[in-house]
């Protein structure tokens, strides 16, 4: 019989892609990735040394479908890929997407490495996406429940990853895989979808980073394009492209963050219209739909998890380099954010905003 | 071929403390504290228990006292010393970085209430010396608390050296002897030991029970507060069964202590001479004084839960140290105490034997462990950039 290793979070997406894996022709072994100490984060010490109540979730499920489960510690591989470049993003000004590394380098590096040892011909995971074998090439598409896809976040997963990667929750509307919870009996079924950063559960990242980091970030400056002092800032990692909440300044028309200047420690303000661009440079470039892509064509691009991708000019400038001009004006284009191409439903590729 | 190869975690309970516990389910179930026959029974059984254990121990019965186990006796006894050290102003507490977490859990929350804990250094054996703790006792000095044996690394401390000093010092003496009692011959008096903790379920008897020994004269705080069993100091209702299956294994285990140990050596020698000839690995732990069943052994270039999930494929239940309750694996505080680096400290293997262990199983095992950490080290990209020098080696 084919193996199969499941990663299990304790929540009800990963946990039906459980099921269901066990259901298709596959000895399934469930495995929950320990990534950070409770304690790191800030959340209260707790007398166990695991307090994490999502590993005794997963492994409820796992042993209510006579699946093996087991817990790996990858608690140093997450502060080393995610938290830390996380921490570096936003003290250089920029605003990372951690889900994208902990896909890349914890789910589809650590864990898929683990299933190899295992020798598990597959990797299985509640992500909401779709892998198809087109033609010698396997093509990432768009979940069938469009508000649920996640190809966003998934971007950076090579050839060899796709090829032993399932998808089971792609296939299907999250109002069936709760039908199938509750179903089952997986006291899971309405807990609720995981929103913020799993490591900065409250949403005060830089709270998070400054607690982390053990380091307090300098007060400087708010000004506009022309120089001119607004006021005082918190310190530059408390803020985003694009924000507005938490300024302190009163100006004749909202301002917003426009740009992060770390050079003099400053943020730049402006009015809304400022925020406005056309023109992107992304760094890192993976390619799924092509070996080798076109110089130039045309596709929809998404520069954010929650933007609806918008037509543009595609040039591709080196191996990993890639210019993007869209057709209409993007508000907030974020440095350190992925960009990602779309034909339709597949995924063309992405990269990281530069 | 299945193994079990865990007895540092739990033992397999033997026949002989199996059938002592059964007529105490349902023949003898009164309870010990009331009046009529039944439970006059059930407290003669409780008695010959308590004094057949104070007997290995060479105390008194009325010093035994029974608690759910290791961990709770030590919480009870560092406990009991701080609150006698606390009335006559003393409050400070020595033990070692490497202590089980029953007690450095409880020494953290005293730290936090005021007092003073002082962790001595077990350096690269995993040993603490009677000088150490002669040159750290102070004026104010309450407790000296140091395992007997310890849990990961199996290394063996000097007690009644250690014991010696205290007294002379006139501070309280206790050690965690859960990996010892059953395994290495104990003597309080001898040995000087004011307290000492041990577990049934770590030498073949039951899970639940274990037993906390306070010489008399020594004021026990309560943890447990209610009925007037064991003298007050530890309410609610005798666990008779599981008392009189530990009585049972402690015995049996005693008995034959000399010829388990002697067999176990043995075993236990040709294991560590087995993964010696592996390259770039390290025994942790002293190699003369360390406890007859435990092989401890760091790998580089390969990460313990691999090679755990492996040789279990292979039938070997073993261990990379103490698991936590997730069963996911830190790198153990006692391997960084020791002065391991956390690379290293990943890619530990414990193997604790017992005494059915065989000689075919121990060559199974060195097998095993060879093929699998030649895999692991074969698919790590980590050890590649080692052969090829890109990084070098930690272990030689």
């Amino acid at each position: 019989m084919k193996k199969a290793l499941i990663a299990m979070s304790g929540g009800v997406d990963s946990s039906v892609a459980a099921y269901l894996m066990k259901q298709s022709e596959y000895d399934c072994i469930g495995v929950t990735m320990k990534l950070f100490h409770n304690e790191d984060i800030g959340i209260e010490y707790k007398k166990t040394c695991c307090s994490l109540n999502d590993v005794e979730d997963a492994k409820s499920v796992a042993f209510r479908l006579g699946m093996s489960h087991y817990t790996f510690n990858f608690t140093n591989h997450f502060a080393e890929k995610v938290i830390q470049p996380f921490i570096s993003a936003y003290e250089s000004g920029r605003t990372p997407n951690p889900c994208i590394d902990c896909n890349r380098y914890l789910k589809f590096d650590a864990l898929y490495h683990r299933a190899e040892i295992l020798e598990c011909e597959k990797i299985a995971t509640g992500h909401y996406a779709r892998i198809v074998n087109g033609n010698g090439r396997f093509i990432l598409k768009k979940a069938v429940d469009l508000s649920k896809d996640q190809s966003y976040v998934l971007y950076a997963m090579t050839q060899e990853q796709l090829a032993h990667t399932v998808f089971p929750c792609g296939e299907l509307e999250k109002s069936e895989i709760r039908k199938i919870a509750e179903k089952q009996g997986f006291f899971n079924a309405d807990k609720p979808d995981s929103q913020d950063i799993c490591f900065v559960p409250d949403g005060n990242y830089s709270a998070f980073i400054e607690q982390y980091s053990g380091k307090k970030y300098p007060v400087g400056n708010f000004i506009d394009r022309n120089g001119t002092v607004l006021g005082q800032h918190k310190g530059i990692i408390h803020y985003t492209i694009g924000q507005r909440k938490g300024l302190g300044i009163s100006a004749r028309n909202p301002l917003y963050v426009c740009g992060i200047d770390i050079l003099d420690n400053a943020v730049i303000l402006g009015e809304s219209r400022e925020l406005l661009s056309c023109d992107l440079n992304a760094v890192d470039f993976n390619w799924i739909a092509f070996d080798t892509p076109p110089e130039k064509f045309r596709a929809k691009a998404k520069i954010r998890y929650h933007h609806e991708e918008q037509w543009a000019e595609i040039n591709v400038i080196g191996e990993k380099n890639v210019h993007i001009r869209f057709d209409e004006p993007q508000r907030a284009i974020t440095k350190g954010q992925a960009v990602v191409l779309y034909d339709g439903e597949i995924v063309l590729g992405g990269g990281i905003i530069n | 071929m299945k193994i079990y190869a865990d007895n540092a975690a739990t033992t397999k309970m033997s026949k002989t403390a199996v059938n002592a516990m059964i007529p105490y389910f349902d023949e003898v179930y009164g309870n010990p504290s009331s009046l009529h026959t039944s439970g006059q029974k059930a407290a003669e059984a409780l008695y010959n228990a308590r004094e057949s254990i104070s007997i290995i121990l060479n105390c008194h019965p009325r010093e035994i006292t029974f608690t759910s186990g290791g961990s709770e006796a030590d919480n009870q006894a560092i406990v009991s010393a701080a609150k006698i050290g606390e009335r006559k102003g003393k409050k400070h507490i020595i033990s070692t970085a490497f202590e089980h977490h029953a007690v450095l859990h409880t020494l953290q929350k005293l730290e936090n209430q005021g007092f003073e804990v002082e962790l001595l250094d077990v350096g690269e054996f995993g040993l603490v010396t009677a000088e150490q703790i002669k040159n750290a006792i102070r004026e104010d000095t309450c407790l000296v608390t140091v395992m007997y044996a310890n849990n990961e690394i199996g290394s063996v401390q000097p007690i009644a050296e250690i014991g010696a000093v205290c007294h002379e010092k006139g501070v309280l003496f206790h050690t965690d002897a859960v990996q010892a009692a059953g395994h290495l011959a104990i003597d309080v008096q001898a040995q000087n030991i004011d307290m000492l903790s041990l577990s049934a379920h770590k030498f073949h008897g039951p899970k639940g029970i274990g037993v906390l020994y306070a010489r008399k004269g020594i004021v026990l705080s309560n943890i447990i507060e209610g009925g007037a069993q064991e003298r007050g100091k530890r309410a609610g209702t005798e666990n008779i069964p599981a008392i009189m299956g530990m009585a049972a294994a402690l015995e049996e285990a005693n008995e034959h202590i000399n010829e388990n140990t002697a067999k176990l050596i043995k075993l236990r020698d040709r294991l560590i001479e087995g993964f010696s000839e592996i390259s770039h690995s390290i025994l942790n732990g002293d190699r003369e004084k360390r406890l007859p069943s435990n092989v401890h052994f760091c790998f580089e270039g390969i990460e313990g839960e691999s090679l755990l999930l492996l040789l279990d494929a292979k039938g070997i239940c073993a261990s990379s140290g103490s698991a936590c309750t997730s069963g996911s694996l830190d790198p153990s505080h006692v391997l960084l105490s020791i002065g391991r680096v956390h690379e290293i400290a990943h890619g530990s293997l414990r193997l604790s034997l017992d005494e059915n262990t065989t000689e075919n199983e121990v060559e199974y095992i060195i097998q095993s462990v060879r093929e699998v950490v030649e895999y692991l080290r074969k698919m790590s990209p980590l050890w590649h950039d080692k052969i090829s020098g890109r990084k070098n080696f930690i272990l030689k």
